[in-house]
């Protein structure tokens, strides 16, 4: 562990919302290449913490560094510039557009694009090439010329990871991926966000409530319970751990 | 794909057409050249209005003011600065653009019902200085005393002020490149951002769009287009009216907009000739005419929610 790289370091962020503390006094550290998967009941501050870590809004104290720089004070747009990438627990994608078009706006953007009023053909090349190779990497190739808004929920998710894929992330957040997915799809992302760990080699921290997928995937386990972190580890030591069982898991585990 | 390119091209080589030859098949059908310009003048401000309306998906509510401020800033410059069209155009251009970019600075932090509020509050304080303001723009009388000049080009001139037909021509001109840096610009990668934030702006902001800031550029091009429509409106009627400013004039721009279609980029166009059209014939009719376009209006929004374009587009497939 100790030659890897942290990508993500949170020291002690702490959120309050009015006499609410969403969040209390976490710290974690995700090294390049991992994936940490976050649990925790209902109301644990997960996606608060989420929020936090994506620049949604400033945590009430603490410091969170990226690529070993502090982005405490950054905006959204400038996290995602920085190579941070987020998917959401309800997809957001553009409806109204194509697979394509979806894609090609993240791929822009990321390029230096955006304020551009035209590309040259080189250029559009490349960018051709990097929406066709985040489509490929999601299984979403044979759809690109469908609007978004039709397709199947899970095909509407794979297309938000590709989005967020075309960004060429150093870091990518998934917010529930298998959130109100059947048994079928819930299989087809999982096995996508393996292979995005496995093969592609991306620093992954996910949101999961389906335990299956978390014991199945994550590098380490981070348990959330009222806004605090309970415990850290890898799957085993949190299956094994008493408070976490007490806590979360119940009796059943 | 290319089946449907070739759709796209020949629609748009019918549109221009139709545009390049009104002013021989409008007359034989009833109509009048300056009809023709009044359609075409207006529905350049429509289509700049949905420039932010239908492909940023933000609604303003006070953009007659920058409509407004074109016209008196082509009209004064013809009254008192100097006897030339491109000049007045251009001064036109720049004063309503460049006001519109400097209040959108405050307008973009707002969105929503919120963002068209502040449109409307700003859009009124233009109403009221060139209402108030007689000694320069005329007051409630409008200013008067300016008329567009003949095209200077050294060698010849154009004669654009009593050949009707001429004017038209200039103003297709105007137009043309007014609509076609429009359709440029949707068609660029900036556009595509635009059009990101009107399908998603949470999702946007998440793929690295400063939303503001693009909100606040979209914003201020539309303003530019405004103004340059305004500032053809002064040489039309060679005449600046405050009421030009009023929010009622922005609201007639939004009817055309919603009427023809938000979606479609020639969809205000067609509104703004629907809208002209009516105007000029019910209102020899019936003093009532607004209430009859009303209530068109009404059954285009419940009828046709894309607009009368986005009707026929759809009965057409």
């Amino acid at each position: 562990m100790s030659d890897l790289v942290n990508v993500l370091e949170i020291q002690n962020v702490t959120k309050r919302f009015g006499n609410l503390v969403a969040v209390r006094d976490v710290s974690l550290n995700v090294a390049k290449g991992e994936m940490c998967a976050i649990i925790g009941p209902n109301g644990a501050g997960k996606t608060t913490f989420f929020n936090l870590i994506s620049g949604f809004f400033p945590p009430t104290s603490g410091a969170i560094r990226f690529d070993g720089q502090d982005i405490t004070r950054l905006s959204t747009h400038q996290r995602v510039s920085r190579g941070m990438a987020r998917t959401f627990q309800i997809t957001e994608i553009f409806p109204e557009l194509t697979v394509f078009e979806n894609v090609r706006i993240a791929a822009e953007v990321a390029s230096g694009y955006r304020l551009r009023p035209w590309i040259n053909r080189a250029e559009a090349a490349e960018i051709h090439r990097r929406v066709e190779d985040a489509l490929k990497l999601v299984s979403l190739e044979t759809k690109t010329d469908r609007l978004v808004g039709e397709l199947a929920h899970g095909d509407q998710r794979a297309a938000e990871i590709a989005m967020a894929l075309a960004l060429e992330p150093h870091l990518l957040l998934l917010d529930e991926p298998t959130a109100g997915m059947g048994d079928q799809e819930t299989y087809q992302i999982t096995q996508l966000i393996r292979r995005l760990h496995r093969d592609s080699n991306y620093t992954i921290v996910l949101i999961e409530h389906d335990m299956r997928v978390v014991f199945h995937l994550a590098d380490r386990i981070c348990v959330l319970d009222q806004g605090r972190m309970l415990a850290q580890g890898t799957p085993k030591e949190i299956a094994a751990n008493e408070t976490v069982q007490a806590a979360y898991l119940g009796n059943a585990a | 794909m290319s089946g449907e390119q070739t759709r796209k091209l020949i629609a748009l080589a019918a549109i221009w057409a139709v545009l390049l030859l009104a002013p021989y098949w409008m007359v034989p059908l009833g109509g009048y050249t300056a009809l023709g310009t009044r359609v075409l003048v207006l529905g350049l401000g429509a289509m700049s209005l949905n420039f932010l309306l239908g492909f940023t998906g933000v609604l303003s509510f006070g953009h007659a003011a920058y409509f407004g401020l074109g016209a008196y800033g082509a009209g004064l410059t013809l009254k008192y600065l100097a006897l030339s069209t491109p000049l007045a155009m251009i001064a036109g251009i720049l004063l309503g653009g460049i006001c519109g970019s400097l209040l959108g600075l405050l307008i973009v932090r707002r969105r929503g019902v919120y963002f068209a509020m502040v449109t409307i509050a700003f859009g009124q304080v233009f109403y009221y200085i060139a209402f108030q303001w007689s000694s320069l723009t005329g007051g409630d009388d409008g200013l008067r005393g300016f008329s567009r000049q003949p095209l200077d080009f050294g060698l010849f001139k154009i004669d654009i002020v009593s050949n009707e037909k001429a004017f038209y021509f200039f103003v297709l001109f105007c137009f043309a490149i007014a609509v076609g840096i429009m359709g440029f610009i949707l068609r660029s990668p900036f556009g595509r951002t635009m059009i990101a934030i009107r399908e998603n702006e949470r999702r946007s902001r998440f793929l690295g769009i400063p939303v503001e800031r693009h909100i606040w550029i979209a914003f201020s091009l539309s303003c530019f287009f405004m103004a340059s429509a305004g500032a053809l409106y002064a040489l039309v009627n060679n005449f600046a009216d405050p009421r030009g400013l009023h929010y009622t004039q922005s609201g007639d721009f939004v009817i055309m907009a919603v009427m023809g279609g938000m979606r479609s980029f020639w969809g205000p166009l067609l509104g703004a000739a629907v809208f002209v059209t009516l105007q000029d014939y019910l209102s020899s009719v019936t003093v009532n005419w607004m209430s009859f376009l009303g209530l068109l209006f009404v059954l285009v929004v419940l009828f046709f929610p894309r607009g009368l374009l986005g009707f026929l587009q759809r009965s057409k497939a």
